[in-house]
């Protein structure tokens, strides 16, 4: 597959802070990245680096097959880290002019970049009466530009109010159907769960997890079940193999499964042992849940 | 360089402010036009009009207008100082350098906008100088017009100078107003240092020693023109002669600190993290 951008044993120290230690992985085109973390947990510094705003103190990065340099690398590359930040003094369509003659990029796209974020008709009025949503929707249309093999993200909805985030999201949904490259770093789970394909983990700089999401939801899933014959539910599970870990709670069993096994099948079997269920639900740990789990052992 | 050069004068003439200041910048020189006209009538006993005093024959004209523009040279000054301390409070190096400008050419296009308004400030002071002398000039062969053109090259390698140790300023400490103070600070440090070598040697050493100060050689580089204006006058009075000529050393010195300021400003934006 071919490489967007590869990164290797990068850490970054902060005065006696480490802010990213050895951390490696490679994104491949075509794939929606995110780059899960608690805050501080070292996404921005890392994208900070690999975008030539920040210096890396050990390790190494480079941009498709390593034979350009950062800055010409980028200019094939949209990105929004943080805040928008464009002259205030500038309307939007002089900002993305500017934006474009960084980039050598023809200034024919603009309006229709304008367009897909819904700013068209507010094109010639100045940056700085643009509302926050606003705002970012105008970085997402100067990170279009160039039609970008990869699209950056840091925290794109951070401060919208409900529809702002709807918007944007949508938006990010859009772009990644047209299969543009996406890394989108969040520490909003339900934001990467719903629109990357892999996912990397970090806390306190340190990679815990880099893979697909599917794979990092390991587990074959789990039962909550309820029934009048308890007791026996509980003995006939305790004694089968393919279940490993049991909780009750009250009434509710919730019984992990060691290997995959759909409810159709598992309600089958107990109507063979004669219990009859009253409550029956099979679920995945969610990626918030799976998210804790690696984050919170310490 | 043009690339580099329109993004940046992009940025500045967008903005009111620096569009009002490089406006100004360019034009109070020129009070220099109006000066040579004045004439001061004394109670109708006799007219003073500078234009007849000789100071705007060729080749002194030179001298006379290139020392009175680079008065002024404070009001680009600003701009140069705001057009760097702005990308930092607006964050906008950030983005600059993510949209895949590198730190070279962040600092380039600031360093060709410095030439090229030197440049455009020299060729309108140029003008305007040869105006002022073919008007009021006794001699205008050419080989007299020609001598002390020598001026306008100093007022250039000033302003470029200058307008570095600005930009080195505030690329150092980011905000426009601090930076300011801090040539100013500069300006006293100097004049500290002139004090310490003269406490220790004498006032020779000290002298030759602030000539090789960042805002004194660029101050050297065009001499006060009042003493020559009474050199004129007066030539048999020897204690007034001084060395107002334009020397070789005194622009290599400025051109030195320029180049050192846009190294040094440059290595400061590659080990910082924004």
């Amino acid at each position: 597959m071919e490489s967007i951008l590869t990164i290797n044993n990068l850490t970054k120290k902060f005065g006696y802070l480490t802010a990213v230690s050895d951390l490696s992985f490679t994104i491949n085109k075509g794939n929606v990245y995110g780059i899960l973390g608690p805050n501080g947990s070292g996404k921005s510094t890392t994208l900070g680096i690999v975008l030539n705003v920040v210096n890396e103190t050990n390790g190494n990065f480079h941009w498709f097959d390593g034979n350009i340099s950062t800055h010409q690398a980028l200019k094939k590359v949209g990105a929004i880290i943080e805040r928008p930040n464009f002259y205030p003094y500038m309307t939007a369509i002089q900002n993305l002019k500017l934006v474009c003659r960084i980039k050598g990029v023809d200034e024919s796209k603009i309006e229709e970049k304008l367009e897909i974020v819904g700013l068209l008709d507010r094109k010639d009025s100045k940056f700085r009466t643009y509302s926050l949503g606003m705002k970012q929707r105008l970085a997402i249309a100067s990170a279009l530009l160039n039609d970008p093999e990869i699209l950056i993200l840091d925290e794109p909805t951070n401060g919208l109010d409900p529809q702002g985030i709807h918007q944007i999201r949508q938006i990010i949904k859009d772009i990644a159907k047209n299969g543009t490259t996406i890394l989108l770093a969040s520490h909003l789970l339900d934001e990467v769960e719903k629109v990357c394909s892999h996912v990397v983990v970090l806390r306190k700089g340190v990679k815990l997890y880099s893979g697909r999401v599917d794979e990092m939801i390991s587990s074959h899933g789990f039962f909550e079940l309820k029934s009048e014959k308890h007791d026996e539910l509980l003995a006939l599970l305790e004694n089968d193999t393919r279940f490993g870990n049991l909780k009750v709670e009250d009434q509710l069993i919730t019984a992990f499964l060691n290997e995959s096994m759909n409810a159709s099948e598992f309600n089958r079997l107990m109507f063979e042992k004669h219990i009859t269920l009253s409550h029956l639900v099979k679920r995945k740990e969610s990626l918030e849940e799976q998210f804790l789990q690696l984050t919170d052992n310490d | 360089m043009l690339r580099l050069l329109k993004i940046e004068l992009q940025k500045l003439w967008l903005n009111r402010t620096s569009k009002v200041l490089i406006f100004i910048s360019f034009v109070l020189p020129f009070t220099v036009l109006v000066l040579s006209s004045i004439k001061i009538n004394f109670f109708g006993f006799f007219t003073l009009e500078l234009g007849e005093l000789g100071i705007f024959n060729f080749p002194i004209v030179w001298h006379i207008t290139t020392f009175f523009a680079s008065q002024f040279k404070f009001f680009f000054a600003i701009v140069v100082v705001s057009m760097i301390g702005n990308e930092y409070s607006n964050k906008t190096i950030k983005q600059n350098l993510i949209d895949g400008l590198s730190k070279k050419e962040f600092i380039l296009s600031k360093f060709y906008t410095i030439v090229f308004f030197s440049l455009c400030a020299t060729i309108l002071i140029g003008l305007a100088s040869m105006l002022i002398g073919l008007y009021y000039s006794s001699y205008d062969e050419p080989r007299f017009i020609i001598m002390g053109t020598e001026f306008l090259l100093a007022y250039f390698v000033k302003l470029v100078g200058f307008f570095s140790l600005c930009l080195i300023m505030a690329m150092w400490i980011k905000r426009s107003a601090f930076a300011l103070a801090m040539l100013f600070v500069t300006y006293i440090m100097e004049w500290i240092i002139f004090g310490i070598v003269y406490k220790i040697s004498n006032i020779d050493i000290a002298w030759s020693i602030k000539s090789f100060l960042p805002l004194e050689s660029m101050y050297k580089l065009i001499d006060e023109p009042g003493r020559r204006i009474m050199m004129s006058k007066f030539p048999e009075k020897s204690e007034i002669a001084y060395d107002y000529a334009v020397h070789w050393y005194e622009i290599a010195i400025v051109l030195g600190w320029t180049s050192l300021f846009i190294f040094l400003s440059y290595r400061l934006l590659k080990k910082r993290d924004l």
